[in-house]
C-alpha cells in the first residue's frame, strides 16, 4: 500500500508531461497549419516517400530495361507515344517514367544523409564553439568563415574532384559546405541560452559540461535548426543534381535526375521529353520542401506568432 | 568609421590565410604522387619525374611549399596552366569579364523585377496577385538552374528560334576585344547588327542566373515592406492624408530598402554559383565553364588558382557590403 503513492504521483507526471507534449504539437499544427502551401507541400512530400519506399510496386518497368525497339518514344498522349511507356523513353530506350519513380529514392536518401551529417557536425561544432568560446570559438568560427567564402558548388565540385565523382562522394561534399550553416545557428542560438536562469540552476546543481550542452541548452536551440535542416535538404537535393548534372555525381546508369538530365543534354531540340520530366521532378521535390520550410517558419518563430 | 573598416580587415586576414592553406592543400591532397596525377597517363620518365618535382619545389619540405605559394600570390602570381601553359591569373583576367557582364544583366533584371514584384506584393498583401506572386518566387528559388536553361533553350531558341542556343555573339561578327563586355565593345567596333546579337546572346543566360535572384528579392522586399508599412511614421503620413504613391514611395519604400541592398550584396555568391551552371549550358566563356572545364580536364593548377582569385572576389565583395551597411545604417557602426 505504501508504495503506491509514489508510483502514482509518477504515473501522473508522465501523463501530464505527454499532454503537455500533444498540447505543444497542437499548437504547432495549428500555425503550421494555417499556412496552406506547406500543407500542400507536406502532402506531396509524403507520397514522393511512398513512391520511394514502394517503387518496385509502382514502376512499371525496372530502371534498366532497355526496350530496343523504343528509342526516344514519346510520351503516350503524343503522336507515336505507346501505353506501355507513359511519359516516353530515353535514348536507349529505357521508361522515363520507371527511372523517375527509382530515381526518388536517390534524392531522397541524399538528403536524409546529407542533412544528417550536415546537421551532427554542424552541431556539435557549434555547440563547441558557442559553450566554451574562447579560442576554441575562434578557431571553428574562422573555419566555418573559410568554408563560406567558396561558392557553394564550386567548393563540392573541387572536393568532389579531389575525392573522385560518385555519389557518396557528392554527399559528403555537399554536407562539407552545407555544414557551416548549422555550425552558425547553434553557436548563436547557445549564446543566447547559455546564461539564462535555467542553465545557470542546472550548473549549480552540479550538471557536467556534457550534460549541460546536450540536455540543458541543446534542446531549447532547435526550432531554428529545424527550419535550417529543410532548407538544406532542398539545397541538397538540387546541389546534388547538379553535381550529377556536371558528370560529378552519380555516375550513369544511375537513375539520378541529376545525371538522367545530363544524359539527356544532347538531346533537348530533339526529344523534349528526356528533358522535361527529371527537372520537372527535381523542381516539385524542391518546391515541396521548401513550402515545409516556410510553414515551420512560420510555426516555430515566436516573433511570427500573433499570439 | 575608418576604425570599422579596419576592424573588418583584420578580421579578413585570417580568413585570407585559410583560403590560401585551403587552395594550398587541394594539389598536395589529391590522391597520389602530384606530378604523375598532372602527368595523367601518359606516364613519365624517372629522371623527368625528378625535374618536374623539383620544378614545381614538390621536393622541399611542406611548410617551405607554401611560403613560396603565399609570396608567389601576393606578388600576383597565382600559378599556371597546365593545358595552355599561360599564368592562371591571364587566363582567368581574359573569362571574368564575360562572367561580370553577364552578372551585371542577370542582377538587373532581378532586381527590377523583384522590387516591384515585392512592393506590390507587399501592397496587396493577401490578395491573389500576392499569393501567386510569393508562389511563383518559391518556384523560382525550387528552381535547378540547369533544367531551366535547357528548358528555355527548348522554347525560345528550338521551337520559337527567337533567340540563339550558345555563345556570346554570332560568329559573323569578329572585333579585338577593347573592354571584355560584349555589349560595348560591339558598339565601338561600329559593326551593323553586333550590338544587337551580342544583346540577343545575353536574353536567355540572363533569365537563367537572375531567376534566384529574383526570387529571393522579391521576398525580401515584400517583408521588408509589409514591416515598414506597420510602423507608426507610416501611419501618419497617411492620416495627414498624402497620396498613397507618395506614402509608398517616399516614406515606406526608402526605408525598405535597407534589408534589400543587404540581401542584393548577398546574392554575389549566389550568382557565381549559378554562373557555373549557367556558363556551362550556354557555352558563355566565362569563369564558371573555365573552372568546370579545368576540373575535368585535370587541370589543377587552374583550379587552385581559380578558386582563390573566386573566394577572394568573394570576400571583397562581403566586405563592401558590410562597409555599405555601415554607411547606410550607423546602428551597426556602434556594434
Amino acid at each position: 500500500m505504501t508504495n503506491e503513492g509514489p508510483a502514482t504521483v509518477e504515473a501522473a507526471t508522465v501523463v501530464k508531461q505527454q499532454d503537455a507534449r500533444l498540447q505543444m504539437f497542437a499548437e504547432f499544427w495549428h500555425y503550421f497549419s494555417i499556412n496552406k502551401g506547406a500543407v500542400i507541400g507536406l502532402v506531396v512530400f509524403a507520397l514522393l516517400i511512398l513512391v520511394a519506399i514502394f517503387a518496385p510496386l509502382l514502376a512499371p518497368h525496372s530502371a534498366d530495361d532497355q526496350f530496343r525497339d523504343f528509342f526516344l518514344t514519346p510520351p503516350a498522349w503524343q503522336e507515336g507515344g505507346n501505353a506501355q511507356f507513359l511519359l516516353g523513353t530515353d535514348a536507349v530506350g529505357r521508361d522515363i517514367l520507371s527511372r523517375l519513380i527509382y530515381g526518388s529514392r536517390f534524392s531522397l536518401a541524399i538528403g536524409f544523409v546529407v542533412v544528417t551529417t550536415a546537421l551532427v557536425s554542424g552541431v556539435i561544432l557549434g555547440l563547441l564553439a558557442g559553450y566554451c568560446r574562447g579560442w576554441v570559438d575562434t578557431l571553428i568560427m574562422r573555419i566555418m568563415d573559410i568554408i563560406l567564402a567558396f561558392p557553394s558548388l564550386l567548393l563540392a565540385l573541387v572536393l568532389v574532384a579531389v575525392l573522385g565523382p560518385g555519389l557518396v562522394n557528392a554527399m559528403i561534399a555537399i554536407a562539407f559546405v552545407l555544414q557551416p550553416h548549422f555550425a552558425r545557428l547553434t553557436r548563436a542560438a547557445v549564446m543566447a541560452e547559455k546564461n539564462r536562469e535555467y542553465v545557470i540552476s542546472a550548473k549549480v546543481a552540479g550538471a557536467s559540461h556534457l550534460r549541460l550542452m546536450l540536455v540543458t541548452i541543446l534542446p531549447n536551440c532547435i526550432a531554428p535548426l529545424i527550419v535550417q535542416a529543410t532548407l538544406s535538404f532542398s539545397n541538397a537535393i538540387l546541389e546534388a543534381a547538379a553535381l550529377g548534372f556536371l558528370g560529378m555525381g552519380a555516375q550513369p546508369p544511375t537513375p539520378e535526375w541529376g545525371t538522367m538530365l545530363a544524359e539527356a543534354r544532347e538531346f533537348i531540340l530533339r526529344a523534349w521529353w528526356v528533358v522535361t520530366f527529371p527537372g520537372l521532378a527535381i523542381l516539385i521535390t524542391v518546391f515541396a520542401i521548401n513550402l515545409i520550410g516556410d510553414g515551420l517558419r512560420d510555426a516555430l518563430d515566436p516573433k511570427l506568432k500573433r499570439s | 568609421m575608418l576604425r570599422y573598416i579596419l576592424g573588418k580587415l583584420a578580421l579578413i586576414i585570417p580568413t585570407f590565410i585559410g583560403i590560401t592553406i585551403l587552395a594550398f592543400g587541394f594539389v598536395r591532397i589529391l590522391p597520389g604522387d602530384p606530378v604523375l596525377v598532372l602527368a595523367g597517363e601518359r606516364g613519365l620518365s624517372p629522371e623527368r619525374h625528378t625535374a618536374l618535382m623539383h620544378q614545381f619545389g614538390f621536393d622541399l619540405p611542406i611548410w617551405q611549399q607554401y611560403l613560396t605559394y603565399l609570396t608567389n600570390i601576393l606578388s600576383g602570381d597565382f600559378g599556371t596552366s597546365f593545358s595552355t601553359k599561360t599564368p592562371v591569373l591571364r587566363d582567368f583576367l581574359v573569362r571574368f569579364p564575360a562572367t561580370v557582364e553577364l552578372a551585371i544583366f542577370a542582377m538587373i533584371f532581378a532586381i527590377i523585377f523583384g522590387v516591384a514584384f515585392g512592393i506590390f506584393a507587399a501592397i496587396r498583401r493577401g490578395s491573389w496577385f500576392d499569393q501567386l506572386t510569393m508562389g511563383t518566387a518559391l518556384a523560382g528559388y525550387s528552381m535547378p538552374l540547369f533544367w531551366w536553361g535547357l528548358l528555355l533553350i527548348i522554347v525560345f531558341s528550338g521551337m520559337l528560334h527567337w533567340t540563339p542556343v550558345s555563345g556570346r555573339i554570332d560568329l559573323l561578327y569578329f572585333f579585338k576585344p577593347v573592354t571584355g563586355f560584349m555589349t560595348i565593345d560591339s558598339l565601338i567596333s561600329g559593326q551593323k547588327g553586333a550590338f544587337r546579337s551580342a544583346l540577343s546572346h545575353l536574353i536567355l543566360p540572363t533569365i537563367v542566373l537572375g531567376t534566384i535572384p529574383l526570387a529571393v528579392i522579391a521576398r525580401q522586399t515584400r517583408s521588408a515592406m509589409l514591416e515598414v508599412l506597420g510602423e507608426d511614421y507610416v501611419r501618419t503620413a497617411r492620416a495627414k492624408g498624402l497620396a498613397p504613391r507618395r506614402v509608398i514611395g517616399l516614406h515606406a519604400f526608402r526605408n525598405a530598402l535597407i534589408p534589400v541592398v543587404t540581401t542584393i550584396g548577398l546574392q554575389v555568391g549566389t550568382l557565381l554559383t549559378g554562373a557555373i551552371l549557367t556558363e556551362s549550358i550556354f557555352s558563355w566563356p566565362g569563369i564558371g565553364k573555365w573552372m568546370i572545364d579545368a576540373i575535368s580536364k585535370r587541370d589543377y593548377f587552374t583550379v587552385q588558382g581559380g578558386l582563390l582569385l573566386i573566394a577572394l572576389i568573394v570576400m571583397s565583395v562581403n566586405l563592401i557590403v558590410d562597409v555599405l551597411y555601415a554607411v547606410i545604417n550607423p546602428r551597426i557602426r556602434a556594434n
